[in-house]
């Protein structure tokens, strides 16, 4: 585990460290507003723990908007069951180090019909384990506000949303229909049913996350950094070849090669980079001659333009 | 960055394929200052999505995979020079793509070596002006487009008009589509002369024109004097390099409490973003609407506790004694309060179809404090003669003047002074939606609102008898000189004695 310095007493915990620059500092008090302020208005908010470096940074920011209080609201992880095995064993040192509440979900249905990435193909097994997933844990839970964090600069559809973005009951979302949203002062009105994704990350890149991740020294998977690992190539993507699970199919071979992630979801489904970056420093300035995109090691966002936004009306966060 | 379009990254063969994508450029990683915010306004095609795609693509923030994409989603739709439809880099809902129109606002990131940038990509269509406000409410620098062929329009006006109204104050006029009138100077520089006039009536000063292709990329990020040898001003990235962002408020500290942080017996903060000013340990402030004074002991985060805070900080405030503070409260300066009363006058802006009723009770929500109000509209803006008619009602994406009566005490600086404290929305209670975006000009005492110094009676009377005094037109007509609190028989015998006289 790369965690580093345990936490310290209520008062200097990291006191050595250089203050952020002004452009980092301004995306961190906008998020910690929004936290405050839906955390404020809404009945019962929960924040989407995806465990990838995204959510690492919004359980950051959380932490930092509630000091010294502690984290109000539980972190809900909708897991499929196909995660990479390092990120739940991450997940679980994250949740003891900072004394979090952390709900898991996993679709019954799913789990009974045996839904699989292999089985049911990447865009049913999508819908069911996760879009349908969420919506149960959050209608289970009557959550009124869900955190999310999900950036504008990731896709075409996320960069017309608002930063409280307004849920039907049955968690539809109208592109067509946005409330505005002026200045930062944010319409929490919801009637029983309704609720809001919120994302406190709405403004950040890419860049900034990482810039932000080595700033602020947070700990994050390991998958990110480079490492010799078993890969097999399937579809055009590399994917890791750890899991008993994975079958190899005919006319593939394993081989090891030094790799690492760029985004982390279901390994069935996420496509590894060749890289040798191995510190946040290599990171940083790859991604800045980075020439393709973050989301083209995703197998559910390159089936075609506008399947973003088809998921996100039906639910998926 | 000023380089000849003819060396511009994108080349193509005849038939529109992309041969070689933008290279790929080293850190550019300028973070000591924010970033600037702006918008794109302008009426409707007249090329506001393409000239941010195209700004884009030229600074280099379309990546490989996305360019693919443009370029599978342009085919067939390819325009007479046969470059990609730059639009589809910011048009990203189904319907937009259908209608080949703008309808939400996209907002976008990109950097040159110099600076970063947040772009609001705003729609033109009339029907979405709530879309552009959402833009415009944050921006330092607005880019006004117009259509060299066309000229000023309604719809201009009105984008110029509410990005004034919300106190932008750098315009860029980006007389686009000059290839289509052959690099015409003399209908740029009409054009120009037109919107200085128009400028100069809404008080805004700083306003630089280009003439510019955005399809083309002329005067975008590389300059056009290939074409238009005539016109050696900025491209439009110099001018957004050296631009402003929003200079820190003047007024004194402001603190809206977001919420109250009690984690243990021990610890008691308020939480909130600084919206003005700054603050130290061992300052008075006092606490609004309460009016009470106490002093700041410490500034809490979760790095360290520090010795200032300014404009702009989400902190964590400690004071030295026990006071009553809650959330939509405000924590002001003792030497620089804001200003508190039931009556205000503000701009609007409406947003929805229903436009914006007289009389009837919204919600007003300003920083973190949400409360009831009633809205009289006063005049609405005429944007052809651009002056102030009466008015009765506000129908949707009127410009207007209005009254706004409170019941309990309200907290606001005039929007001049202070971009937060200063604005407000108003969500319908009906459909929860919000309707209206407002700028607070002044308080209304002066201007027939109650002053302190008038004569004035208590009465008390049974709640029937005072609701059909209250009923009458004499009533109405003066409501917002009238404090009414409904309060039990006892508690108001016990009020009225501890009166003298
Ligand atoms: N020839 C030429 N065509 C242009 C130029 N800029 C934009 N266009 C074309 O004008 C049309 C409209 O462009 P858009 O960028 O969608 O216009 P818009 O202002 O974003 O439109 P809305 O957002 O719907 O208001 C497209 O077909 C563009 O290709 C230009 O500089 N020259
Ligand atoms: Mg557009």
């Amino acid at each position: 585990m790369p965690l580093t310095h345990p936490e310290t007493e209520l008062h200097n915990p990291q006191s050595t460290k250089p203050p952020l620059d002004p452009h980092l500092k301004a995306l961190e008090n906008e998020a910690i507003h929004i936290f405050r302020e839906v955390a404020a208005e809404f009945e019962r908010p929960v924040m989407l723990y995806s465990i990838g470096k995204d959510s690492s940074v919004l359980l950051h920011l959380a932490r930092k908007a509630f000091y010294p209080g502690r984290v109000p609201f539980p972190l809900l992880h909708v897991n499929t069951g196909w995660k990479f095995a390092e990120m739940i064993a991450f997940r679980n040192e994250i949740v003891k180090r900072y004394d979090l509440d952390l709900i898991e979900h996993v679709n019954p249905r799913g789990a009974a019909e045996n839904v699989t990435p292999f089985s049911h193909g990447s865009a049913l097994y999508t819908d069911i384990m996760k879009t349908e997933a969420l919506r149960q844990a959050l209608d289970a839970g009557q959550y009124d506000a869900a955190f999310g964090g999900a950036r504008r600069d990731e896709e075409a559809s996320r960069a017309k949303e608002r930063i409280y973005s307004f849920r039907t009951p049955d968690h539809r979302w109208d592109p067509r229909n946005q409330r505005p949203e002026l200045w930062n002062v944010y319409n929490g009105m919801v009637r029983k049913g309704e609720s809001v994704r919120a994302f406190p990350l709405s403004n950040w890149t890419e860049v900034d996350i990482w810039r932000y991740i080595q700033a602020e020294d947070i700990p994050i998977v390991p998958l990110y950094f480079a490492k010799k690992r078993p890969v097999v190539e399937r579809d055009g993507m590399m994917i890791l070849a750890e899991d008993p699970r994975l079958e190899l199919l005919p006319g593939e071979t394993k081989r090891e090669e030094v790799i690492r992630f760029r985004t982390l979801g279901c390994f069935p489904l996420t496509g590894a980079i060749r890289s040798e970056a191995t510190s946040l420093d290599d990171i940083i300035s790859e991604l800045e001659t980075a020439t393709v995109s973050e989301r083209q090691g995703r197998a559910i966002d390159r089936d075609q333009s506008g399947s973003m936004e088809k998921k996100k009306r039906e639910g998926y966060f | 960055m000023t380089a000849p379009a003819t060396a511009n990254a994108v080349q193509e063969d005849a038939a529109g394929q992309v041969l070689a994508f933008p290279a790929a450029e080293t850190a550019r990683a300028t973070r000591d200052s924010r970033p600037l915010r702006l918008i794109t306004c302008g009426s409707v095609d007249d090329g506001k999505s393409t000239l941010i795609g195209r700004l884009l693509w030229d600074t280099k923030a379309v990546k490989e995979d996305q360019a693919a994409t443009l370029r599978r989603d342009s085919s067939g739709k390819q325009n007479d020079l046969g470059l990609p439809d730059f639009a589809l880099l910011l048009d990203g809902l189904q319907a937009e793509r259908e209608q080949g129109i703008t309808i939400d606002v996209a907002y976008r990131y990109f950097s040159t070596d110099r600076r970063s940038f947040i772009v609001a990509d705003t729609p033109g269509h009339e029907q979405y002006t709530r879309n552009m406000a959402t833009g415009a409410s944050t921006a330092d620098l607005a880019v006004l487009l117009v259509d060299a062929r066309v000229g000023l329009l309604e719809q201009t006006r009105r984008h110029a008009t509410i990005a004034t109204l919300m106190g932008i104050k750098q315009f860029v006029l980006a007389v686009n589509k000059i290839d289509l009138t052959d690099y015409d100077r003399a209908r740029f520089e009409q054009i120009s002369h037109e919107f200085r006039e128009l400028a100069l009536s809404l008080g805004v000063r700083q306003v630089t024109a280009i003439p510019l292709s955005a399809l083309k990329g002329e005067n975008v990020v590389y300059d056009g004097r290939a074409s238009m040898p005539w016109y050696d001003g900025p491209t439009l990235v110099e001018v957004l390099e050296l631009a402003t962002t929003r200079s820190s408020q003047t007024v004194g500290f402001r603190l809206p409490v977001q919420r109250v942080s009690r984690p243990g017996e021990s610890f008691r903060g308020y939480q909130g973003t600084v919206a003005g000013g700054s603050v130290k340990p061992g300052d008075s402030v006092v606490i609004l609407p309460s009016g009470m004074v106490a002093n700041v002991t410490k500034i809490v985060t979760f790095d360290l506790v520090r010795n200032a805070a300014v404009a702009g900080d989400a902190i964590t405030l400690v004071l030295d004694r026990q006071v009553d503070v809650s959330r939509g409260d405000m924590i002001v300066a003792i030497d620089s309060q804001p200003l508190t009363g039931l009556a205000f006058d503000a701009q609007i802006v409406a947003l929805q179809a229903d436009g914006i009723q007289p009389g009837k009770r919204y919600w007003l929500k300003s920083g973190s404090r949400r409360q009831r109000v009633q809205v009289q509209p006063a005049s609405q803006l005429d944007l052809k003669t651009g002056k102030w008619e009466p008015a009765e009602q506000l129908p949707m994406n009127a410009i207007g003047k209005v009254h706004l009566a409170f019941d309990e005490q309200a907290i606001f600086d005039p929007y001049e002074q202070n971009r937060t404290t200063g604005a407000f929305i108003l969500i319908d209670p009906d459909t929860n939606n919000t309707v209206a975006g407002g700028m607070i000009t002044a308080k209304r005492s002066a201007l027939g609102g109650i002053h302190t110094e008038d004569a004035r009676v208590i009465l008390s009377l049974p709640a029937d008898l005072a609701d059909q005094l209250m009923a009458t037109e004499l009533f109405a007509a003066r409501r917002e000189d009238a404090e009414v609190r409904r309060v039990s028989a006892g508690k108001a015998s016990e009020i009225i004695d501890t009166i003298d006289g």
